[in-house]
């Protein structure tokens, strides 16, 4: 398991230099020069040329990348062109917001989701499936910019119990995480509900039932483990989701985070800050996959006899 | 008489797959319950343990009297007690039969814990003792094993231990070799025979393979169309079948000394349920069928103690 590990930590390092490639080459193919919001109006091409000079803007691409590289292996992001702040230091403010909104987030859908799930499954095309699974379906196509504008009318404007906007104190994040949770739960129910079904028509579950365990033992300790496999393999899917998409949420409640900066950034053309935040959220793509299938093989032995 | 299923009938949905089977068996004893494919046999086996619910299945008349008690007129809540303490089943496909993500030690345990009220220690001990009496080689390290990591064979036996595991007193064996190499099949069944002589518990053998039945069994029950063809002792029926279908099924065997080629199937296919033919269900199939034959059959009890549901049964010696 250990050596499954190792060698799954080691094929990340490839996909990580591939998608530094990308998100290295993509700024410089879209249209728009960063150059040409920090000259004054009216400069002469000696002082762009000074300015790009400072940036390194002026050598081949290849030792561009060459220095983006070596300074992103060392924690140097470089600096905001339009803040001068380093880079780093923007992520560090705002990537605990992301990852604590993120985290709760999957925590509250996976909880959630998976009870519902096996509720609904446990009563299947009866009133407790039928009304869990309406939910569901209202909850995962409601656009959350628009239940989370509901969420504050409500909680926030009416009742008063969570403030509005902002990212300070415990309060706050009650609100962003149930919009965010909302939709997820809802997947990770319907996820649950058709993996149990699928599940519980299994042969080997109707030995189970031959050999006298109870329905509630063969539900919750053989079929919601089977269930539980394709279960992890969403959610695991869904972290980089949740850290990058929460983007309209962030919007909506004015909280700072990797998705608010990272749309803040493009518009302004801010190179390193752009390609920070991708970067942020390509890591969390590729570690929430990684986490996917160490999770599956720690869930599943043929997974793991696959791998030797 | 430990298990006596008189007129058991069975519906699911509209259809009615199985019509009045009667039976009888004994401790001790082995019965084989023989039919080609859809003839009803699995459901009997579903029937008997009281699965039929979990395939939307009931059993709509008649009667199955376990040890003395009506199991078709009990609660799902009181029929469990019986299912893997008093009533084991193996089923037909042992690759498919036991839980993928648990270790097999642990799949057996779970009957002494759950039915004997023993301890983690002592039904390991347990388990391990079966093994070995199963002629598991190296038992203690199989039970760590998955499924997936043992043959056909060692799965069918660790299936065999659950079953015996809480000391049942019938065991109903599904097809217990269909999914397995000629080789192992033999193992298995004659494994299954020595249970029976050693521990006196009686055995519902279903198969379709007449061979089997021929090696192990006490009393054959033969179904065609969810329906008893004949009931007798193996003896006799084999030497006499006095019904059709039963000669039928005997012919397909293939014996020493046939000449290539010369094996004859049965014509024909086993109806589906939805276009059962009137009167007696074998009759399009049958060579001495005529006019009396579009009556259904009454089961005419024998001089030997069996019955044949025939207008027409065999007087001929066989052979």
């Amino acid at each position: 398991m250990l050596d499954y590990i190792l060698r799954r930590v080691l094929l990340l390092v490839p996909v990580f230099l591939a998608v530094s490639v990308i998100i290295f080459l993509i700024l410089h193919l879209i249209p728009g020069d960063p150059v040409d919001n920090l000259l004054r109006v009216g400069s002469n091409a000696e002082a762009r040329a000074r300015i790009e000079a400072k940036y390194g803007l002026d050598r081949p691409l290849v030792v561009q990348y060459g220095i983006w590289l070596a300074n992103l292996v060392q924690g140097d992001l470089g600096s905001s062109i339009i803040t001068r702040r380093p880079v780093s230091t923007m992520i560090a403010q705002v990537l605990p917001n992301s990852l604590m909104l993120g985290g709760f987030a999957l925590l509250f859908s996976t909880i959630f989701g998976v009870i519902f799930g096996v509720i609904a499954a446990t009563w299947r095309d009866r009133w407790p499936d039928q009304m869990l699974m309406g939910g569901v379906l209202l909850g995962s196509t409601l656009p959350s910019f628009w239940l989370g504008l509901l969420l504050i009318l409500t909680f926030s404007v009416q009742l008063g119990w969570f403030p509005v906007s902002g990212a300070r104190g415990w309060e706050s994040l009650v609100l962003p995480v149930l919009t965010i949770g909302l939709g997820g739960m809802a997947l990770v129910a319907r996820v649950t509900r058709v993996a149990m079904v699928e599940a519980a028509g299994r042969d080997f579950v109707l030995l189970l039932h031959a050999k006298g365990l109870s329905p509630t033992h063969i539900r919750l300790r053989h079929v919601l483990r089977h269930a539980m496999i394709p279960v992890v393999t969403i959610l695991a899917l869904r972290i980089g989701w949740v850290l990058g998409g929460a983007v309209t949420v962030e919007y909506v409640f004015a909280r700072p985070g990797l998705g608010l900066t990272l749309i803040k950034a493009l518009a302004q053309h801010d190179y390193p800050v752009v390609q920070a935040c991708l970067l942020m959220l390509a890591i969390a793509v590729m570690l929430g996959t990684l986490l996917g299938d160490i999770l599956q093989a720690l869930m599943d032995p043929r997974v793991r006899s696959a791998l030797t | 008489m430990l298990l006596s299923v008189e007129n058991l009938t069975v519906r699911i949905g509209k259809v009615e797959p199985l019509s009045g089977l009667s039976f009888t068996l004994d401790r001790g004893e082995i019965l084989g319950l023989v039919g080609e494919s859809g003839s009803g046999k699995s459901l009997t086996a579903m029937a008997v343990t009281g699965l039929l619910p979990l395939i939307g299945g009931r059993i709509s008349a008649g009667s199955v009297v376990f040890d003395g008690t009506d199991l078709a007129a009990l609660p799902e809540a009181r029929l469990r007690p019986y299912r893997g303490k008093r009533i084991a089943l193996v089923t037909q496909n042992p690759m498919t039969a036991l839980d993928p993500v648990q270790r097999v030690g642990d799949q057996v345990d779970i009957m002494a814990r759950l039915h004997l009220g023993m301890d983690a220690k002592a039904a390991r001990a347990r388990t391990v003792d079966l093994l070995n009496r199963l002629r598991i080689p190296e038992s203690r390290t199989v039970c760590d094993a998955y499924p997936h990591q043992l043959s056909g064979g060692m799965k069918q036996r660790i299936v065999i231990a659950m079953a015996l595991a809480a000391e049942p007193d019938l065991i109903v064996a599904d097809e217990p070799t269909t999914a397995l190499d000629v080789t192992v099949q033999a193992q298995i069944i004659h494994i299954l025979g020595e249970l029976v002589r050693e521990r006196g518990l009686a055995l519902m053998l279903i198969t379709h393979d007449m061979g089997v039945v021929a090696q192990v069994c006490d009393r054959v029950a033969v179904l065609y169309a969810g329906r008893l063809a004949e009931t007798r002792e193996a003896g006799p029926l084999f030497a006499r079948p006095r019904h059709p279908y039963t000669r039928a099924l005997i012919d397909c065997i293939p014996r020493e000394g046939m000449a290539p080629g010369s094996l004859t199937g049965i014509p024909g296919l086993v109806p589906s349920v939805a276009q059962y033919p009137a009167g007696c269900r074998f009759h399009p199939r049958c060579l001495h069928a005529d006019a009396a034959c579009q009556q259904v059959p009454e089961a005419r009890p024998q001089a030997d103690g069996g019955s044949v549901s025939c207008h027409h049964p065999m007087e001929a010696d066989h052979g």
